[in-house]
This record gives structure tokens, sequence and C-alpha cells, in this order.
């Protein structure tokens, strides 16, 4: 039985030490040149005296040595905290002061530790990836482990301002790997082209795929996705064939005409997820690609990756009324809805059970046992459940089909956003006195209406100092008045008309 | 007039850059994934002008002034 991850590096490592792992376009790391740095990274970590159990701050690009940091915080048996590094300082700080972090490693260039609020050392990464190999303290860390301990946080948004960090172990990860592998069926033969950042665990698909199953995974530039054509040429020239992306990536290629210019020429398996995939630009790409499974992922972060999955028949068409649905539980996952009252449903809240679970938010008991509760359905013994905030039901297949959310909490451009995080930030700014986010889902984009004094560039310069750039909203506008309920709230739906119906 | 429109859309995502004479939106990273799709979505809503795949590359979206040769090159096509 599997109970550590890196059994899965290690195994592969020494069935094809020299295929290639991962790869950008300046390095391509093969198995064993990628377990090395690993091992390096935890030798140095262990020789730093860093704290079993304990985080690990990644401030650091998409690159293969990142992952190599990944896998060496691991080896060190700490866990490691992956940081956007174009995040602003402010938002790090507030992670910063939850985490405590033990260390930071950064390839960030003049880096001041003051401006992020850490007073822990750090390290760059090439200085960890030559250090000398410390069998016997590796070996230490190893037989000591076990498959509960923690091996990532990463941070997601918070409705009170506040980011919260979900903390998964070996099992759960364990559980998700051989679930997810077994649905796609990934081999030496995949290669991948990573779209997603490595600061979510959205990039454990890939990472997964290819410690475990041998795959090759190239790590495509953020930038390489606003010139649509240059991006399938690039998948073209590496013979991607295997695709995980966020709906909103695959639709910039589709919903900009490039199919017209250019074709992908090797892909046989899209994979996609986060958002609903409008079905016209979903038609585009399978009249372009009809041999390719296309299958649809649903989960959330706080049951480790993805929990269902749903693969497109090649004779099912979906029509503009069609939602797609998000399928079936992965192999060792339970999925059920309760309604408000706790009982079992057809529709209601999207509950997932299973050893995917992750160990809940990091420091953080109230949201944790307010997410994670006592299955209600179960009386005869303990049974944690998570409560996912999202609605969802059955269709006449028997396919679990997303509905809505409970809350603000929105999808936008594959990120997960609480609108009450952009509201808070934006009510702490001087010359605002009210303040309403909502999701304009027409034309995917955020749009903020405001009363008082300020200026709306003047508000855009304060927010960018205070949220990564895929939370800034696309439209500000300054209302005379907010437009109240009766009951005095404001009245979000008569805005998220507005912003529909408006330029 | 159409400058001036794309000038007052760039500098609406980009109040700290200085969009007159920035000629390196993309080359130093100014402008985003998101910025790009809201700039040609913006552009079809503005002028009814579809920029097509072809000609969404980093020379077109360099400078403002580049964006709009670009945007009446393409609505004088039609």
């Amino acid at each position: 039985m599997t109970t550590n991850i890196l059994e899965y590096l290690e195994a592969t490592a020494e069935r094809i030490p020299d295929s290639p792992a991962f790869s950008d376009e300046k390095l391509t790391l093969s198995f064993l040149e990628f377990l090395k740095r690993s091992r390096a990274v935890g030798s140095f970590l262990i020789g730093k005296g860093v704290k079993r159990r304990s985080p690990v701050m990644v401030i650091m690009n998409k690159k293969p040595d990142t992952i190599a940091v990944f896998f060496g915080v691991v080896y060190a048996g700490c866990f490691y905290v992956p940081i956007d590094p174009d995040m602003p300082p402010d938002r790090v700080k507030l992670i910063t002061a939850k985490l405590d972090p033990q260390c930071v490693f950064t390839d960030k260039k003049n880096f001041d530790p003051e401006k992020y609020g850490l007073t822990c050392p750090v390290f760059e990464p090439d200085e960890a990836e030559s250090a000398p190999l410390m069998e016997e303290g590796l070996r230490a860390v190893r037989d000591t482990s076990i498959d509960t301990d923690p091996i990532y946080v990463v941070f997601t948004s918070g409705s009170t301002g506040i980011p919260k960090g979900v903390l998964a172990c070996h099992s759960s990860v364990i559980d998700y790997a051989e679930a997810f592998t077994g649905m796609l069926k990934p081999s030496v033969s995949s290669v991948f082209g990573m779209q997603v950042p490595l600061y979510v665990d959205a990039c454990l698909k890939e990472i997964l795929s290819t410690i475990k199953c041998g795959s090759h995974t190239w790590l495509i530039p953020r930038s390489m996705f606003m010139f649509p054509v240059r991006l399938v040429e690039y998948l073209n020239r590496h013979e991607i064939n295997t695709l995980c992306w966020v709906v909103s990536a695959l639709t910039i290629i589709s919903g900009l005409g490039t199919f017209e210019t250019i074709r992908p020429s090797h892909l046989s398996t899209v994979c996609f997820g986060s958002e609903v995939f409008p079905v016209r630009q979903l038609a585009l790409w399978r009249e372009v690609l009809p041999e390719c499974r296309f299958i649809n992922l649903y989960g959330p972060t706080e049951a480790t990756g993805m929990s269902s999955y749903y693969e497109l028949p090649k004779d099912r068409i979906f029509g503009p009324d069609d939602r797609i649905p998000v399928g079936k539980p992965f192999k060792n996952t339970r999925i059920f809805l309760l309604d408000d009252d706790d009982k079992e449903a057809i529709e209601g809240e999207i509950c997932i059970t299973g050893r995917c679970l992750t160990l809940g938010y990091f420091r953080d008991e109230e949201r944790t046992a307010k997410a994670f509760t006592q299955n209600p359905l179960n009386h005869d013994c303990h049974e944690l459940i998570y409560r996912t905030g999202d609605i969802g039901r059955y269709d006449e297949n028997g396919d679990l089909v997303f509905v809505s959310r409970k809350d603000s909490q929105i999808k936008h451009m594959g990120h997960r956003i609480e609108l009450g995080e952009i509201e808070q930030n934006a009510g702490m700014l001087e010359g605002i006195s009210s303040q309403c986010c909502v999701y304009d889902d027409i034309r995917n984009r955020i749009v903020l209406y405001y009363t008082g004094e300020a200026e709306p560039k003047d508000i855009m310069m304060s927010l960018k100092s205070k949220l990564p750039s895929y939370m800034l909203p696309s439209k500000l506008e300054k209302l005379k008045v907010m437009p109240v309920t009766n009951n005095g709230k404001i009245d979000r739906s008569s805005l998220r008309n507005k912003a529909k119906e408006e330029e | 007039m159409m400058l001036e429109k794309l000038t007052e859309l760039l500098k609406g995502l980009h109040p700290e850059a200085d969009i007159e004479n920035e000629d390196g939106l993309i080359d130093n990273g100014i402008l985003n994934s998101f910025d790009i799709v809201t700039i040609i979505a913006e552009v079809d809503d503005m002028f009814d002008v579809k920029i097509p795949a072809s000609e969404i590359v980093p020379e077109n979206f360099n400078s403002v002034r580049a964006l709009s040769d670009l945007v009446e090159r393409i609505s004088e096509e039609f």
C-alpha cells in the first residue's frame, strides 16, 4: 500500500530514469534529475534543522524547479505553501501572519522579506538544489512519516477578506492520484500541457500523472494565454496530447476564432472544469477534434483536486439549454445531496466524503468545523463530510449536475473568488461609502458598484495593491444611490441585471 | 477618436501605467490575458470590430497606437 507520495516518484525514476518529466522553454528535467533535485532540497532543509510537519513557503515562478522544491519540502517532512509570485505583498502579509512559516524559497530578484511580513530565513532554490545529500536524514524522515501528515496548503479567497488555507495530506493526495489516473489512464506517451498555475491544487492533475505514470508535462507560460494562435502552435510544436484546462483558457482559443487559422494536431484528451462550458464553444472544440475524449471535472480544493467526472459520450449532442453534467464520483469517493433540513434529496447541497477529504483549514478551527461536519445521515459512528456550498441535482441518467452556489463565491477565469473579499477590500478605501460586487456571467466579468467621492481609477490603483489580478473588477461604476431591497439590504440581483444589460 | 477611446479603456485597466507613451504593454508585462480578452470584447462592443485570432499577436498590443492602427485597419477591410 502506498503511504507516501514520494513512492510514486521513486518508482517511476527507477523505471524510466532518463525520460523527460517536467519541461519549460528553458529546461527539461528527467525523472532522475528531478528526483535528485528534490532530494537535495530535502537534505538542505533537514540540514537547516527545519521542524517536521511545519510550513515552508514557496514564492516561485512556474518552472520545473518549483515542483522540485515542492517535493524537496515533502522529503524534509514539511509541507509546502505555494504563493503566486505576482500576488500583492499586502495580501501575502495576511497569509504570512496566519502561517508563520519556517522558511521561504523564492526566485524573485531583490526580494524584500519585510514587505511580505516575513521574519524567517529566505533561501534561493539554486542553493538548495545543489546541497549535498543527507541519506540518513532523509531515511529518518521517511521511517517516521505517516499518511495523515500534511503535504501542502493552498490559499483560496475568503469572504471575510482573509484568504483561507486548505491543508492536504499524503492519504488524500494518494487517493486522488489513484482515482484520477485510473479514470484518465495517462501513460509514458502522454504529454500534458499545464495551463494552471502552480499555486493552486489544480496542478496536481499533471504533477501526479507525471510522477505516477511517467507522463511528460510542459509548463505553459502564462503569457502564452494572451495569444491564441501562438498557444496552439506551442501545443503542436511540443506534440502535447493531453490538456486539463479551465474552461476560460479553452474558450480563449475557440472564442477568438483561432481554429480558422490553426488547429491542434495531437490532442487526444481534453479535461475541463472549474466553470460551465458554454455549449457553443464546446461544439467548436468537438467539431475540430471529433476523436478526442472530452471530460468534465468537478471538485472543491477541500476534497483534494477533483471529486467527480463526466466523459462526454461521442454521440451526445448538447443543446443550448443543456448543462454538461459533472457526472459520477471518482472511485473511493461518495457524493450525496442534502436539502435545507439535512435530508437526502435529488436537489441540494453537494456533500463529499471519503479518503479524499483534506485536513481542513490551516489554523482555523471555526471555519473547518462549519464546512467539515458529521454526516447528518449517519447516526452510527463518526463520519466526516465536506459541505461544498454548491447546489447540485441529479439528471434523468442519474448524473450529477452543478446548479449554482449557495453564497457569493464565483469562478472567474478558473479562479475561485469570494466577491465578499473584493467588497471588503474596496470598503476599506477612502472615499467609498458603500459597495457591491457582482458577477456578469454573460461577459464573464466582475463589476464593482459603489457610492462615494472616489474616482474609479483611484479605486483601481488601490485594489491593485491588495488583490491579485484575477480578482480585479473589469468595470467600476459610481452610483448616486445604492439600490436596496425592502429589508434594506443591497439589492444584489438588480445590480447583477444592471451589469448584464450595460455595455 | 478611436485612439482616445482606446487610451481611456487601457487607463481604466491600468491607471498606474503611462498608457500614452508606453510602447511595451506586452513586453514589459503590463497587460495580462484577462486584459487582452477584455480589450477584444470592448473593441467589439465599442466599434463593432472583431479582431481575428491571427491578429492577436504581441506587436498589435504593445502600444495604444499599435492597437488603434490595428482596429482601424480591420474596420477598413470590411
